[in-house]
C-alpha cells in the first residue's frame, strides 16, 4: 500500500508530535476520572469563525492512518462546517472519510449524536463551547474547581428547580446536566437533551474537547451518565407529533426547516446519514 | 444549664497586627442559649464570628463542636468537605447584607430549597411545599415565592435570608448584625420573630452586634470585646445594668446618651 500523501510541510494531522502527547495525556487523565475536566495547554487550529477549536485539537491528537472520519455539524454531514473540517483531516492526514455512521472509527461532532447506535471502538470527539456545568450560577473558577472537589452540586438541581417553577416542567433542552459514573456533574455539550440517553453506558470512547476554556473531559465505554432530574418530574427527552417528512421516521430528532416565501415548514432528520440510509432501505423493499 | 456546651472555644487568636483582630478568646456555648458579642467596629468581632463559623482559619486556639450525632469535632481538624456539610446542615450564618447570604439572581423558593437540594431532596412537590410553608413562619407573602429577592424590600430580603438558613433545621447560628441597616420599625419586628424562631427552634445562636438594644432583646449572656480581646463577659442584664470594665461602662453610657 502506498504511504497515504499529505500536504506538504504539514505535520501529521497538522499538530506537531509534543503538542499531541500533551493532549493525549489529558486524555489519559479525562478517561481516567470520567466527567472530570483536565485542564490542558490549548493550541490554535484554522478552523472556520464560530466553530471552536477544542473538538479539533483532541481529533488531530488521537487519529491516526488507519482510522476512518466522520464530521457531524448539527447532524448533517453535509454542511460548509462539516465539509470543510472533513476535507482539512483529509489533507493533512490522509485518512478514509465517510458519513456512514457505522464505517466510522472517529467521528468529530458538533451539536448532535448519531442516531445509530455507536459501537465498541468508535470513538465520538465533541466540540465544547462552554465545559464548566456550574458556570451559570458561580462565576468564580476557583469557587466551581471545589465544588466539584467536594461534590457540592446543590445549586444544579437549583436551575432544574426554576424550569419547573417558572414553566411548570423543565425546559431545559440543550447541553443538559449530567452526572458521570456516579461522580462528576458534566455539561454534555450543547446536544439536545434527547442524545442524553444515548451517552448512559454507550460502547463508545465518549471525549469533549473545549478549546476557548482549555478543558478535555470523558466518558469511557460503558460508564453510567444520568441525567438530573427531580422525582417527581423525572428526565424526558424532546418528542414530536411529527415524523420526518422525508424518510417518515418517528423516532430520530427533527429539525424544523422552512419550504417556502410562504412560511410553510416541514420536520425533517437532523441526521442525514439516518435519513439517507432509512430512504435506501425503503427504495430496496418498495 | 447542667448539659454538655455544644461549642466549646479555647484561647482563639486571630491577629492581623497587634490589636486587630480577635486574641485569646475562650468561651462555652449551650444548647438554645444565645451569646451575643458586643463591641464597636474594629474590635475585633466580626474576626471571631468568620473564625467560629469556619471561614477564616485562626492562628492559634480551638474549636470543638458537639455533633448532631453526638460527636465532638475540632472543627478546624476537619476536611473542607466535612466543614462545608456542617455549615450547610447542622449550622446557619445570617449575614448583616441579605445579598452575602442569598442567591440574588433565582427566585425566593430556590433560595429556601437550595440546602434541602444539597442535601439530597429530590421532590420537587416537597421542596415547594417546605418553601410556602417557611415563608409564611417568617411572614413573606407566599404568591411571591418565584420572585427574585431583587424584588424584594431589605427588610423581606432578612426574612428571607432566615428562612433559607432554618430550612434545614440548623442547631446552631452565626449572625452578622441581622438587623443592621434596617428602618427602626422593620428592626423591631424582624427582631420578634428572631426572638420567636430562637426559642421555638431550641437554637444555639452566636450574634454580633454594635447594638446593645439588639442585644438585650436577644442574647442571654455578652461577651464585650475591644482591641480584640475580651474585656468583659457575664449575663446580658448584669453587663448592661451593672457593667464593671471602664469600657462596658462607656459603651452601655453612650446608648443611654445617644
Ligand atoms: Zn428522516
Amino acid at each position: 500500500m502506498n504511504p497515504q500523501t499529505i500536504r506538504e510541510g504539514y505535520n501529521f494531522a497538522y499538530l506537531d508530535e509534543q503538542t499531541k502527547r500533551m493532549i493525549r495525556r489529558a486524555l489519559l487523565k479525562a478517561v481516567a476520572i470520567p466527567g472530570y475536566q483536565v485542564p490542558f495547554g490549548g493550541r490554535e487550529m484554522p478552523m472556520p469563525y464560530g466553530w471552536g477549536t477544542g473538538g479539533m485539537q483532541v481529533t488531530a491528537a488521537v487519529i491516526g492512518e488507519n482510522d476512518c472520519l466522520k464530521v457531524i455539524d448539527q447532524g448533517a454531514d453535509d454542511t460548509t462546517n462539516a465539509v470543510s473540517i472533513r476535507a482539512f483531516f483529509r489533507d493533512l492526514t490522509g485518512v478514509r472519510t465517510t458519513e456512514k455512521t457505522e464505517e466510522a472509527t472517529l467521528i468529530q461532532t458538533r451539536h448532535r449524536i448519531p442516531e445509530k447506535p455507536l459501537q465498541a471502538g468508535q470513538v465520538l470527539v465533541y466540540q465544547v463551547p462552554i465545559p464548566e456545568p456550574l458556570r451559570f450560577i458561580e462565576p468564580s473558577e476557583v469557587e466551581t474547581r471545589k465544588m466539584h472537589a467536594l461534590e457540592d452540586y446543590g445549586v444544579m438541581h437549583i436551575k432544574l428547580y426554576e424550569d419547573i417553577a417558572q414553566f411548570g416542567h423543565i425546559a431545559t433542552a440543550y447541553a443538559y446536566p449530567v452526572l458521570v459514573n456516579g461522580r462528576y456533574v458534566m455539561d454534555p455539550s450543547p446536544i439536545p437533551k434527547f442524545d442524553n440517553p444515548k451517552m448512559d453506558n454507550s460502547p463508545a470512547l465518549q471525549l469533549f474537547g473545549a478549546g476557548r476554556e482549555k478543558r478535555i473531559y470523558a466518558i469511557p465505554p460503558y460508564t453510567d451518565v444520568k441525567s438530573l432530574d427531580f422525582e417527581d418530574h423525572p428526565f424526558e427527552v424532546q418528542r414530536w407529533e411529527q415524523c420526518c417528512a422525508i424518510c417518515g421516521s418517528d423516532e430520530s430528532f427533527l429539525d424544523e426547516v422552512i419550504m417556502d416565501d410562504q412560511g410553510a415548514h416541514e420536520f425533517i432528520c437532523s441526521d442525514t446519514d439516518y435519513c439517507r440510509e432509512r430512504m435506501a432501505n425503503l427504495e430496496v423493499t418498495a | 444549664m447542667n448539659r454538655e456546651p455544644i461549642l466549646q472555644v479555647d484561647n482563639l487568636t486571630k491577629l492581623y497586627a497587634a490589636g486587630k483582630g480577635c486574641e485569646a478568646v475562650s468561651f462555652d456555648l449551650y444548647p438554645g442559649e444565645v451569646l451575643g458579642i458586643v463591641g464597636e467596629s474594629g474590635s475585633g468581632k466580626s474576626t471571631l464570628l468568620n473564625c467560629l463559623s469556619v471561614r477564616l482559619a485562626p492562628d492559634e486556639g480551638d474549636i470543638h463542636y458537639l455533633t448532631r450525632a453526638d460527636e465532638w469535632v475540632n472543627l478546624y481538624g476537619l476536611s473542607e468537605s466535612r466543614q462545608r456539610h456542617l455549615q450547610r446542615t447542622e449550622w446557619g450564618i445570617v449575614h448583616q447584607h441579605p445579598r452575602d447570604g442569598l442567591r440574588m439572581g433565582v427566585s425566593a423558593g430556590a433560595n429556601i430549597g437550595e440546602r434541602l437540594m444539597a442535601t439530597g431532596e429530590r421532590h420537587y412537590g416537597n421542596l415547594r411545599q417546605t418553601a410556602q410553608s417557611w415563608m409564611n413562619d417568617v411572614e413573606l407573602d407566599i404568591a411571591r415565592i418565584d420572585d427574585k429577592p431583587t424584588t424584594y424590600s431589605g427588610g423581606m430580603q432578612q426574612r428571607l435570608q432566615i428562612a433559607r438558613n432554618l430550612v434545614t433545621h440548623p442547631r446552631l447560628v452565626f449572625m452578622d448584625e441581622p438587623t443592621g441597616g434596617l428602618d427602626v420599625s422593620v428592626q423591631a419586628r424582624l427582631l420578634d420573630l428572631l426572638r420567636q424562631l430562637v426559642t421555638e427552634m431550641n437554637l444555639a445562636v452566636v450574634i454580633v452586634t454594635h447594638d446593645l438594644a439588639v442585644a438585650r432583646l436577644l442574647a442571654q449572656r455578652l461577651i464585650v470585646m475591644r482591641h480584640g480581646r475580651v474585656v468583659e463577659t457575664g449575663l446580658t442584664d448584669q453587663v448592661l445594668d451593672d457593667p464593671q470594665h471602664a469600657y462596658t461602662q462607656l459603651l452601655v453610657s453612650s446608648v443611654l446618651t445617644s
